[in-house]
């Protein structure tokens, strides 16, 4: 099985919060500019860090100390806006969410944007097509019928059967993982999946048909290979490849 | 160049503006301007629960929620504003519900609710169960939800589209909003939107300080924009704390885990909010648990070989409880600190995390330009703006609840005035402001860095003003702004280019913090009282004689140039509420 990802680093993260000496490390980072040249090149920084903080860390001082011309998207910094999904050693991670230590900075760390979107500068790429994609699976409770004048009332265990992929932030990390959508940029991909998924098993949502309609495109579920490269890049730890096969059943079995 | 023309035009896409824009989009013609994907909105980094007395697990009533909410301003906020917030919370959760936002549900179906910081049954009684939540993750809901029904309703964005300037025109001596300056992060270009109604939802300004539970890019932009041009700022002085940030770090961890039956212990293992707050205990307001984090600290109950925090404990909760309640915030422990919480405490410290000051605005979202005057066509809402619903202290879930409430008031005014109103004609060269800013600081030589600058901001505002503050402090902190505000005119930077320019627009936020920071410095150093999130060690006590009113600092412009900050002061508006001695 071809697998565009490093095998999973097994590196235990330390206990305790005890202070650590500074390290060196090379940070390695695919830089593009064309506004100075058509072609991207590898760029190595070499910092000073703690081993505890973050990868987005290690960007910020590049950026902040030494080349302010580094350009890469973040916001929240602790996983949870979805801006910084990157290439960091051959696999999609977030960089806020990526600790030094846990990625062995004995050798270069290498960080590149993700694949499979175009790249504007650095490690910033178009978004648009990615939430194209999300906006074409109806992402939205769909209802017929009066609105009851309180809530629409749900068991707990229906509330929970969609629990895991309501947690998606929008990182594209899943999408820029998959094989497929590196060779067809048509097809929905995962997070769109996800989200569809989100409201197909939504007990209070009728518009699941509709939905399912969607994904029987011929760039809809049916593309999935199931790779799993998704499941492991999902810095939410949603697991995406379950969500896709749970979306191609219900479309076979139409029960849902 | 361009120019654009929009009835509405929302500045920001959290939870306030994408509210703002659901009902915006319906009733005109409305464009967003976001500086980041709607989706990275900081709203989604929110927590515990919002708000509303549904009273669907134990019985709870709108009027107890007004109360609790005014308490725990520290009777700084507005009374008619704080009805309307506990009002009309119920209805807010009921739309995020139609809308699709998947709460927690009891075992009837309803909506599940939780303790909270501050929210009592009858008037300070016990804790009562009033957060709505969605497991340690409602901010995130919230905000997904809202952009999906932004999707649904064909909302139309422009992200990555930095707001620069706020262009306001005099019009037969009144002052109006003509629209706004943007600055288009991917080229570089600068967009003239002029609109009838203008709707600030841009966000606080937590970056000044250095350990804040805020994303990077919480720097002030809104506030700012309408202070240069004349728009006053209402309560800048009081900022929140939150007890439970990662130490170091500032992660937030939810006020949630301790109204899941979370416990603060100091060095010897003793739950010491049993001592500051006898019935509230750990869900003290949070302006009282930070404090009480800071004194135990300072007397040397520290914990860690610098005695610099506390813990957070949450081992004696079943794993089940953790994994269905905080899922977030355990995994946060494990992720930066490499700590088990079903196992080990985890270590805490207050953090930086909530302006309740901003840009005044009356219930309906209308921006003041003083004291009364409204701005037609000039609106904020959510934690850019000061209604003022929190007061001197927020209470914790009322902010999501702030944003939907208000969010949607000022969507609807927003778009009904646009209706009825014409275009303001815009001046010429408005554009002029920006261009000059942009241009100076691409072709500055300048020696000092941003990155310096910003870091000594944030050292000086968390060294003198934060959970406790004195008259010394604050002046060392107004002389170190003003130094640095000096300095700031030597900046350069080393990206010249326009595509994607963060290194730019990382200059211009550094320029909007130093601003508000000033104007922080200055209001905190005014008020010689203690209320709420404003705690002064030589003021200790709330003095309602002189200070039972909201700061308005107005910056003024001499005939040679120079900046001042002129302080004024607005009447709290009390209904039925008389001020007493905060309790917990």
């Amino acid at each position: 099985m071809a697998t565009p990802t490093l095998d999973k680093e097994d590196v235990k993260p330390e206990a305790g919060f005890a202070d650590s000496p500074y390290i060196t490390i090379t940070l390695r980072v695919r830089r593009f500019n064309p506004e100075v040249s058509a072609d991207a090149t590898w760029e190595d920084f070499q910092l000073e860090i703690d081993p505890k903080e973050r990868v987005l860390d290690a960007l910020h001082k590049v950026k902040w100390d030494m080349d302010g011309t580094l350009t890469f998207r973040r916001s929240c910094a602790h996983g949870i806006c979805g801006s910084d999904a990157m290439r960091i050693n051959g696999k999609n991670r977030l960089a806020c969410k990526t600790l030094i230590k846990d990625i062995n900075p004995g050798k270069p760390i290498t960080v590149e944007p993700i694949k499979g979107l175009t790249v504007l500068k650095d490690l910033v790429v178009d978004m648009d097509p990615f939430f194209q994609a999300y906006r074409d699976v109806m992402p939205f409770l769909v209802t017929k019928g009066n609105e009851p004048t309180r809530e629409r009332l749900q068991s707990a265990e229906d509330r929970e059967r969609f629990d895991d992929t309501t947690k998606c932030i929008l990182c594209a990390a899943c999408t820029s993982s998959c094989p497929v959508f590196w060779n067809d940029g048509q097809y929905f991909g995962p997070a769109a999946i996800v989200n569809a998924h989100r409201f197909i098993f939504d007990s209070r949502d009728e518009a699941g048909e509709q939905r399912l309609e969607i994904l029987n495109d011929k760039d809809g579920v049916w593309r999935c290979r199931t790779t799993f490269n998704c499941t492991d890049a999902c810095p939410r730890g949603i697991e995406v490849t379950k969500a896709i096969q749970e979306v191609k059943r219900a479309l076979i079995t139409r029960r849902f | 160049m361009k120019i654009h023309k929009y009835d509405t035009v929302i500045v920001g896409a959290g939870g306030a503006g994408m509210r703002a824009a659901i009902e915006a989009t319906k009733r005109s013609r409305t464009a967003v301007l976001t500086k980041l994907y709607p989706t990275r909105s900081h709203t989604g980094a929110a927590q515990g629960g919002m708000a509303a007395a549904l009273a669907n697990v134990e019985e709870d009533n709108w009027e107890w929620h007004t109360f609790d909410t005014i308490k725990g301003g520290d009777y700084l906020v507005d009374q008619d504003a704080a009805e309307i917030l506990a009002k009309e919370a119920i209805d807010a959760v009921l739309d995020l519900e139609k809308m699709g936002l998947p709460f927690n549900r009891t075992p009837d179906g309803t909506i599940d609710q939780r303790r909270f910081g501050g929210h009592t049954r009858n008037h300070g009684e016990a804790a009562v169960r009033r957060s709505c939540y969605a497991a340690d993750r409602t901010g995130h809901m919230i905000l997904q939800t809202l952009y999906q029904n932004c999707v649904k309703e064909g909302v139309e964005f422009f992200n990555e589209f930095y707001v620069l300037d706020q262009i306001i025109v005099e019009v037969d001596g009144v002052k109006k909003s003509a629209g706004v300056v943007a600055y288009e992060l991917a080229t570089g270009e600068i967009h003239i939107f002029q609109a009838k109604s203008v709707i600030y939802a841009s966000g606080g300004t937590g970056k000044f300080f250095k350990v804040t539970s805020n994303a990077h890019t919480l720097t002030g932009d809104g506030q700012a924009a309408c202070y240069r041009r004349g728009i006053p700022l209402e309560d800048m002085e009081f900022f929140q704390f939150h007890p439970t940030g990662i130490w170091r770090m500032g992660i937030l961890l939810t006020e949630g885990a301790r109204g899941e039956g979370g416990i603060l212990r100091n060095k010897d293992g003793e739950r010491f909010m049993e001592k500051y707050a006898p019935v509230m205990k750990d869900l003290a307001s949070r302006d009282v648990v930070s404090r009480s984090i800071y004194t135990e600290i300072r007397e040397g109950r520290g914990c860690g070989p610098e005695g610099d925090h506390v813990y957070l404990d949450l081992t004696h909760l079943p794993p089940e409880q953790l994994d269905a309640k905080l899922p977030d915030i355990t995994e946060f422990a494990r992720t930066y600190l490499g700590i088990e919480p079903y196992t080990d405490p985890i270590p805490i410290q207050p953090t930086a995390h909530y302006a309740m000051g901003g840009i005044p605005t009356n219930v309906e979202g209308e921006v003041l330009a003083d004291n009364t005057t409204v701005v037609p066509g000039l609106y904020a809402a959510g934690e850019v703006a000061c209604v003022s619903v929190h007061g001197a202290n927020r209470l914790g879930t009322n902010s999501l609840l702030d944003i939907n409430v208000f969010g949607k008031r000022a969507g609807i005014a927003a778009a009904e005035y646009a209706a009825k109103s014409d275009f303001v004609e815009l001046p010429e060269n408005a554009q002029e402001l920006v261009v000059s800013q942009v241009e100076r600081l691409r072709d500055a030589t300048g020696t000092e860095r941003v990155a310096e600058l910003r870091k000594e901001l944030q050292e000086t505002m968390d060294a003198n003003v934060m959970v406790f503050r004195t008259e010394q402090t604050i002046k060392t902190a107004v002389e170190k702004i003003a130094e640095l505000r000096e300095r700031y005119l030597n900046v350069s930077i080393q990206d010249k280019g326009k595509r994607f320019n963060t290194d730019l627009l990382e200059a211009i936020e550094l320029g909007n913090l130093l601003d508000l920071a000033e104007v922080m410095a200055q209001s905190a150093l005014a008020r010689k009282e203690s209320r709420g999130g404003h705690y002064r060690e030589d003021f200790p006590n709330r003095d309602d004689v002189n200070f039972m009113r909201h700061t308005m600092a107005y910056r003024e412009v001499g005939d040679d140039g120079t900046e001042t900050i002129r302080l004024d002061y607005k009447p709290v508006v009390q209904t039925r509420y008389q001020p007493m001695e905060r309790k917990y």
